[in-house]
């Protein structure tokens, strides 16, 4: 008894040091936001710090700004998630078979992924550059434009452009994840399923997909929640331009707390994300629990 | 000297800069690292002032200017840093917000009638001040002198029309494909080109008495011009989503003939190593018209103390002597004094001689972004509404009407 006394006390002097800096750098700030969702935090503000109940969720669901902003983050967060779970799911078939080189190609499909975001948003910004951009030039020379247009100042296609930036770098790892799952298939149904007749269409129906289900639903969570998240490359792309056409959810946070000094507002933000993101994750569970049950 | 020894030397020496310092007063102070005074400017300036006053240690840090506003906001509470270097739109909503500290009193003994008004005016707000200006910057307008001239012109223009005009003959002439190029992405530098443009038109933000005026007729008229040079194809129209730096690169590549800037710009067009133009570049006051001869846009900085700072007294000493009239005379390669008097000065004339006989001419056209502390959330708004015009979503009236309802909310709230 003493001794376990002892080992609990020792167990705690050890962990002392993390758990200090898990309140400090993470519960206290979450915390302390929850409560600046409630109060009027905006600093210029004359009554700052008084108790403000549901005045900013209000004020935020009511505005326009968050919901076009939200608008513009779904269609984000679903056409990148899309584009990358499907292509990732090719690179992931063909990286599966046997041919000279699918080892290298295997290793240097990584590549985009192992760029930081940062690093990647600059660099689509020059591919995207109306003036040197090697967009233009290449579309240019297989006759697809007539002359260099501004990619750019459109809205709509600056919210796309910056979904093929974003699927390019995060696409290899759907990949990988789908060839880890591919590789640990059985070859023998495989074979049976031939002998019995069935196609490749067939096959990859009938076998790969079901197959993959839980793998697919694991990417579509783990990007869905990321592509939500997502500030840095717009940051780095469009920041919020043009007419606010790439404004998401986590740029207006940004703008919010950063340039207009509105705590309150930025943290009212950041709440009605975390119970979005925390209604998708529920749903995803739901969805793996029940595939899971399904193959067992 | 061996490694072995080598590192002992560097110890020793460190030591003894440790023991020099240790009781001395400590300041902090946060700069910036582009444009104007560099990096080693300051370090200079600060191991001058170091070298002057042995009691005092001054610790710079210095960050890109995307970063200073985070850092200030995390700092200024608890002092982490005493003196910042700030943009000149943020004193109001600092002072509101109670970031920096009043220094109305400190500012008696400085003779602020040789500074120019509108870096002066900067700094205040409710009539009070709020920092000392010191890194001196406004737009010009730049051009190229050949393009003009094979275009038969022999002057630069005076006014909008008169430059619309010019842009329209140069293109005519095949001279250059788009001839304007603006920094007009969804940025801040939007509203420093909207600025200089509406004002010119006789335009402004705030009316007389203060009260937000964003949709005067004036500044439609502006907006406008700017929606009607994209449409006769006078703007790149990848002004839309340039910043500063886009449009220098856009002007040094000799695709285009006139550009707004900051006077950054210059140096960077005079550098062959970098410009292709760097024989034809001209510099000019900005465009006006009938109603205004001129208008330009502030883009100075100031330097404040933060409320947190437990050396206010020191701080403010170091202030005073990195905007000194020696100081800011040393260093005039780099960033045009504050001070009126300077700018007679020969030496000072002589770092630059054209673009000080501009400066001259221009600072007396400086104009302020709006001062008022909810800057940061109407200049949000008006980036938006503005591009939404650019790019014909809306028409111009629409688009300042809606950013006039949004301030006169915003003006409204205690």
């Amino acid at each position: 008894m003493q001794r376990r006394n002892s080992e609990g006390a020792f167990a705690l002097a050890i962990s002392s040091p993390a758990l200090l800096i898990v309140f400090g750098v993470v519960l206290f700030p979450l915390a302390t936001t929850l409560a600046y969702s409630f109060m009027n935090m905006e600093l210029i503000s004359a009554d700052r710090g008084s108790f403000a109940g549901l005045r900013n969720y209000a004020e935020v669901l009511g505005s326009e700004a968050f919901w076009a902003a939200l608008g513009r983050t779904a269609w984000f967060t679903a056409a990148s998630t899309l584009l990358e779970t499907v292509l990732g799911l090719f690179i992931a078939l063909l990286l599966n078979e046997t041919f000279f080189g699918v080892r290298f190609l295997r290793t240097i499909v990584l590549i985009p992924w192992a760029i930081p975001t940062i690093v990647n948003g600059s660099l689509w910004k020059w591919i995207y550059n109306g003036e040197y951009g090697v967009m233009n030039a290449i579309m240019l020379k297989l006759g697809l434009i007539a002359e260099y247009r501004s990619w750019l100042s459109d809205p709509f296609a600056a919210m796309n452009l910056v979904v093929i930036a974003d699927a390019w770098k995060m696409t290899p790892l759907a990949a990988i994840f789908f060839l880890a799952a591919l590789q640990s298939v059985n070859k023998a149904t495989y074979e049976a399923a031939v002998v019995d007749g069935a196609g490749a269409t067939r096959r990859f129906f009938s076998l790969t997909l079901p197959y993959l289900a839980p793998t697919i639903l694991i990417v579509l969570l783990m990007r869905t929640v990321e592509k939500f998240k997502a500030f840095d490359i717009f940051y780095m792309i469009t920041k919020g331009g043009p007419a606010n056409g790439t404004k998401v959810l986590m740029y207006e946070t940004y703008l919010s707390a950063f340039t207009n000094l509105q705590y309150s507002k930025a943290a009212t933000y950041s709440y009605l994300f975390v119970i979005i993101i925390a209604g998708l994750t529920a749903l995803y569970v739901r969805a793996l629990d029940k595939s899971e049950a399904g193959n067992g | 000297m061996t490694n072995f020894g080598r590192i002992l030397a560097t110890a020793a020496a460190s030591l003894a800069i440790a023991a020099a310092g240790a009781g001395a007063v400590e300041i902090n102070a946060l700069f910036m690292k582009q444009a104007g005074y560099s990096e080693a400017d300051v370090t200079a300036m600060t191991e001058e002032y170091a070298k002057a006053n042995p009691g005092v240690k001054v610790n710079l840090t210095f960050v890109a200017y995307e970063e200073l506003e985070p850092k200030i906001l995390a700092a200024a509470a608890s002092g982490g840093y005493d003196v910042v270097l700030g943009d000149c739109v943020w004193p109001p909503k600092f002072s509101k917000a109670g970031i920096v500290l009043d220094v109305t009193d400190r500012l008696k003994a400085v003779d602020v009638k040789d500074i120019f008004k509108g870096a002066l005016d900067s700094v205040s707000y409710n009539g009070r001040y709020y920092g000392m200006p010191w890194l001196n910057d406004c737009k010009y307008l730049f051009y190229n002198k050949r393009m003009l001239k094979e275009a038969g012109f022999a002057n630069p223009p005076a006014t909008w029309e008169e430059l619309a005009a010019q842009a329209k003959a140069i293109k005519a002439k095949g001279l250059v494909k788009y001839p304007l190029a603006w920094s007009w992405a969804q940025a801040e530098c939007l509203v420093c080109d909207y600025t200089a443009i509406s004002e010119g038109f006789g335009g402004g933000m705030v009316g007389a008495d203060g009260a937000p005026a964003l949709a005067a007729p004036a500044n439609v008229k502006a907006l406008e011009f700017m929606v009607q040079s994209l449409a006769d194809g006078l703007t790149n129209p990848n002004s839309t989503e340039m910043i500063e730096d886009n449009v220098l690169q856009t002007f040094v590549a000799g695709n285009a003939a006139f550009a707004l800037n900051w006077t950054y710009m210059y140096a960077g067009a005079k550098d062959p190593a970098q410009s292709r133009i760097a024989a034809d570049v001209g510099i000019a006051p900005i465009p006006g018209s009938a109603s205004r001869k001129s208008a330009t846009v502030n883009g100075g900085m100031p330097l404040m103390i933060t409320k947190g700072s437990k050396n206010p007294d020191e701080a403010w000493k170091y202030i005073l002597y990195l905007s000194s009239k020696p100081v800011q005379k040393k260093y005039a390669a780099n960033a045009l004094p504050i001070w009126k008097s300077l700018f007679d000065d020969p030496a000072v004339a002589a770092t630059n001689p054209e673009v000080v006989a501009v400066s001259k001419i221009q600072y007396d056209y400086i104009r302020n972004r709006p001062q008022v502390p909810y800057y940061g959330e109407l200049s949000t708004e008006l980036q938006a509404r503005i591009q939404q015009a650019l790019l014909r979503k809306t028409t111009p009236k629409a688009a300042l009407e809606a950013v006039q309802s949004v301030a006169l909310k915003l003006a409204a709230k205690k």
